[in-house]
């Protein structure tokens, strides 16, 4: 399901409905208790014909919330907490809708038998695409409660009501008011009403400011939970056999050593060899003591001889997007510059390895998962032990960290099939091994760039090909009058060409393109004497892209020069999930031993309305920071199916001593619906730091990412 | 070896009896059910299971149950005391200085430690003490920012 297309901008407002009318369903349902319509951007990009069966988010407000007799909240939403901050994000969304306070709101996320369908957290979805629909839910419900209040208030209409932290109160005598709590008594809201119009910007009360995040006291005392925190009782701990090497073959097994320390349980389905143990470091111990033998796979390719192999195996290229005549740019164009750029396999790291918990009472299964996708991994865990969906059920405790990487939830899996024929509870963790060689990478990637410009420096020609990192983010976005962007291969399903699974990283496809795309402008501007952001500003009319790039450029103080001039300053700009980004990045290079020290970065972003300002910061000082991983260091070595990296030891992440200057700029854009927030900053890191050497060095990396010997032998 | 240890955990005297080469993380969290203290890489990498012993931090992961017998052992459950959160966690959350929480502990407990011995860092000093602690969603900034409020809270100047 992880399709390119999904992540196509799209606008959904909530409350269009395709398909039957919700008075034509009412009368076919005959009953108004559950109604469906799609409010999916699956429904909105892709042709009806391709489209499977699949749900959709819940009409009814019920759904998502419920108004305690007590006066509390709760928001029940099927989006995850990574630690984007969506739990009080949304909280955010309702409480302001629905006006009620917000620390009275209490969110259940990811709970697939408490809450309603979703499709999972990924994209920097969850508020600029399920945004709307908890709002038009809240809303819709605000107003019913008004309706409620009059009926109670013997008042004839709902004019003049008030409502504030979920009182209701008429405005011509104080004297006259009700409490949603008194009005709901813990009960379900049964009426409804259409086309509730959601709050407009001005009336907004909690949208917009920073707010305590709900999770603060769980995160600093240790009381937050994540799925290797549940241990019902009774619980074995498994640790599964692996093989050394991707496509490895097991010939020979002897479990007689690991069976005979007490107890320990040794478990053969299928291809999974599992040892288990009430405690993990036993199981985990005993794991070591099974003698197997692996048929190494057929030598395959390495670290090194990857990109050759992507470029012979990709498949065709399809067009992305095409505007007026390559051909004629190229007649046109009097100087054509033309450049490769590769980037490596990058892993997702999260510092919590794939968890998970299962357990089978009554014929019902429970996980607790780390997971980013609590429903689709409902449907596989019924597949994988043959139980009805509605037989299983997927709790989504605290996840830590997931960055795309925990869409895949093959963890979960193992424990539920260990639990299925152990009869007891199971517990999976990966060790940080096992998360290595199961991650599924950001893939190694290929982009050729021939761009063309005429005398007077107007950029004429752009032809620019993409294989296998994915289409998003390779439309051009600046005005080039022939133009033609094509991408073979991606980052979804089947592996292809590539010698592990590949999957989504935090803006998939789009770090890959914008390094590419943003040094190469660098290229054209230094190759004609010009600064770069009056190149960039030259070449864009969106006045979103001025004001963003001078946002940036503003507080940075950017001097007007053209690279390389010796400063170490860089820019880049790029466009995802609807959010246009602008950075610029100040480096120190030391030519002797080729390190970069990153001092300073200023990132300026316009997301539309931002819910939660502080939250957003969080998101963007987060993607820069972890943006200097795949700038600077990250790659995964292999060699014939092995994954090499194997620990932190050897594969570097971002550090405290990398730590630069961040500074964050949010674009004040209320009245544009919100966009994305938690993938946009960290695409930019790649091009701003190479465009920064560039200006430091004169050299132009090529590579991602750009460690001391590749700067070295890029020196001039 | 197998054999009967005791040591002080969050001010609470505490007695098992195990194979004294297991790993301390595995014992704080699935035998004594203390789930703050998190499993990370296990071989010192990457300090998720940060604990403090006898006043130092130490990574739990790779710390047998033997060298903390006699000792007193601190972890992130035993650093609030009376419902009042120690001046570090009290810093940690008004900076937001977490994303998916998960190193958290074992930063405030490295940050602990390290203001016992250092009550006022400079920024330069927190980031060569923290640097092996590994955060992957960028909190780096906050937690700098967190550490040197707290430093200037507990002794009351900055």
């Amino acid at each position: 399901m992880h399709g390119d297309d999904w992540n196509e901008e799209v606008e959904i407002a909530a409350g269009i409905a395709t398909g039957l009318s919700r008075r034509e369903f009412l009368q076919l349902a005959g009953t108004g208790l559950f109604i469906f319509f799609a409010i999916d951007p699956m429904t909105a990009v892709q042709e009806p014909s391709r489209l499977p069966a699949r749900p959709s988010y819940p009409t009814d407000f019920n759904a998502y919330l419920r108004i305690g007799r007590d006066g509390r909240v709760t928001c029940f939403v099927g989006k995850v907490e990574l630690g984007q901050g969506s739990k009080t994000a949304l909280a955010q969304l309702l409480a302001d809708e629905l006006d009620v306070a917000f620390d009275s709101v209490d969110m259940v996320m990811g709970d697939t038998d408490l809450c309603p369908w979703d499709m999972g957290t990924f994209g920097s979805l969850t508020i600029r695409q399920f945004g709307p629909v908890l709002r038009g839910a809240a809303a819709e419900a605000r107003a019913v409660l008004l309706q409620m209040s009059a009926d109670y208030l013997h008042l004839p209409t709902t004019e003049d009501l008030r409502v504030k932290d979920g009182v209701v109160t008429w405005a011509q005598d104080a004297h006259k008011s009700v409490s949603y709590a008194k009005l709901v008594e813990g009960k379900r809201i049964e009426r409804h009403l259409e086309k509730v119009p959601v709050k407009p910007v001005s009336a907004f009360t909690v949208i917009g400011k920073a707010q305590r995040r709900k999770d603060a006291l769980d995160m600093v005392t240790g009381k937050a939970r994540y799925a290797a925190d549940m241990t019902p009782p009774g619980t074995l701990h498994a640790h599964i056999l692996r093989p050394p090497a991707h496509g490895a073959t097991l010939k020979e097994l002897d479990t007689t050593a690991a069976e005979k320390v007490p107890g320990v349980r040794v478990i053969r389905d299928g291809e999974m060899i599992a040892a288990l143990h009430e405690r993990p470091d036993i199981a985990d111990r005993a794991l070591g003591l099974i003698r197997a033998r692996f048929e190494p796979a057929q030598s395959g390719e390495d670290d090194k001889t990857i990109f050759d192999h992507l470029l012979k195996t990709a498949p065709p290229l399809q067009m992305v997007d095409e505007k007026g005549s390559v051909a004629e740019g190229e007649r046109l164009a009097t100087r054509v510059v033309e450049e490769t750029y590769l980037n490596s396999y990058v892993a997702h790291a999260p510092m919590e390895t794939h968890s998970a918990v299962a357990t089978i009472e009554g014929g019902r299964l429970t996980v607790w998962a780390s997971t980013q996708t609590p429903f689709p991994l409902r449907q596989q865990l019924a597949q994988a032990v043959g139980f009805a969906p509605e037989n299983v059920r997927v709790i989504t405790p605290y996840v830590g960290g997931g960055f795309g990487g925990k869409s895949a939830s093959r963890q979960a899996t193992e424990a539920a099939r260990l639990a299925k024929i152990i009869g007891k509870p199971v517990q999976v963790v990966w060790d940080r091994a096992e998360e290595f060689f199961y991650d599924t990478f950001r893939p190694a990637a290929v982009v050729k760039i021939r761009a063309g410009l005429n005398d007077a420096g107007k950029l004429l020609l752009w032809d620019y090909r993409v294989y296998c990192a994915g289409d998003r983010g390779s439309r051009q976005f600046y005005d080039i009058p022939h133009q033609r962007t094509q991408s073979s291969g991606g980052w979804g399903g089947d592996p292809g060409p590539h010698p592990f699974a590949v999957g989504p990283w935090r803006a998939p496809g789009v770090n890959t393109n914008t390094f590419a795309r943003e040094s190469h402008i660098d290229t054209l501007a230094s190759k004609l004497g010009r600064d770069p952001l009056e190149f960039r500003l030259s070449h864009l009319t969106d006045p979103r892209w001025r004001r963003v790039l001078l946002a940036a450029t503003g507080q940075f103080g950017w001097k007007p020069v053209p690279a390389p001039s010796g400063r170490g300053v860089g820019l880049a700009c790029a466009t995802d999930v609807g959010t246009y980004v602008a950075a610029v990045a100040e480096v120190a290079v030391n030519k002797t031993t080729g390190n970069v020290e990153v001092k300073r970065v200023v990132c300026a972003q316009d997301q539309g309305l931002t819910v939660n300002p502080d939250g957003s910061r969080q998101q963007m000082e987060g993607g820069i920071t972890m943006g200097l991983g795949y700038a600077l260091a990250e790659e995964l070595r292999f060699k014939d199916g092995a994954v090499l990296d194997r620990n932190f030891d050897t594969y570097p992440i971002p550090r405290f001593s990398w730590l630069p200057r961040i500074e964050t700029i949010l674009i004040e854009n209320p009245e544009t619906p919100a966009s994305g927030c938690g993938e946009p900053p960290v695409t930019t890191m790649g091009a701003v730091v190479a465009n920064a050497i560039f200006d430091a060095t004169g050299a132009r990396l090529l590579q991602l990412p750009m460690t001391p010997a590749r700067l070295k032998a890029a020196l001039p | 070896m197998r054999r009967s240890i005791s040591f002080n955990l969050n001010g609470k005297p505490v007695r098992l009896t195990d194979d004294d080469d297991r790993m301390l993380l595995w014992v704080l969290r699935y035998d004594l059910g203390l789930t703050g203290t998190k499993f990370g890489c296990g071989a010192a990498l990457c300090g998720c299971c940060t604990v403090i012993v006898d006043e130092e931090a130490v990574r739990s992961c790779v710390t047998p149950l033997k060298e903390v017998a006699g000792k007193h052992v601190l972890t992130i459950e035993g650093l609030s005391r009376e419902g009042h959160l120690h001046p570090i966690q009290e810093a940690f959350l008004n900076h937001h200085a977490f994303q998916c929480g998960y190193c958290t502990p074992g930063m405030i407990v490295n940050a602990y430690a390290f203001l016992l011995k250092k009550a006022h860092p400079t920024r330069e000093e927190i980031l060569r003490h923290m640097d092996d602690n590994l955060c992957r969603c960028g909190s780096h900034t906050r937690i700098v920012d967190a550490i040197l409020e707290a430093a200037g809270s507990t002794k009351g100047a900055t």
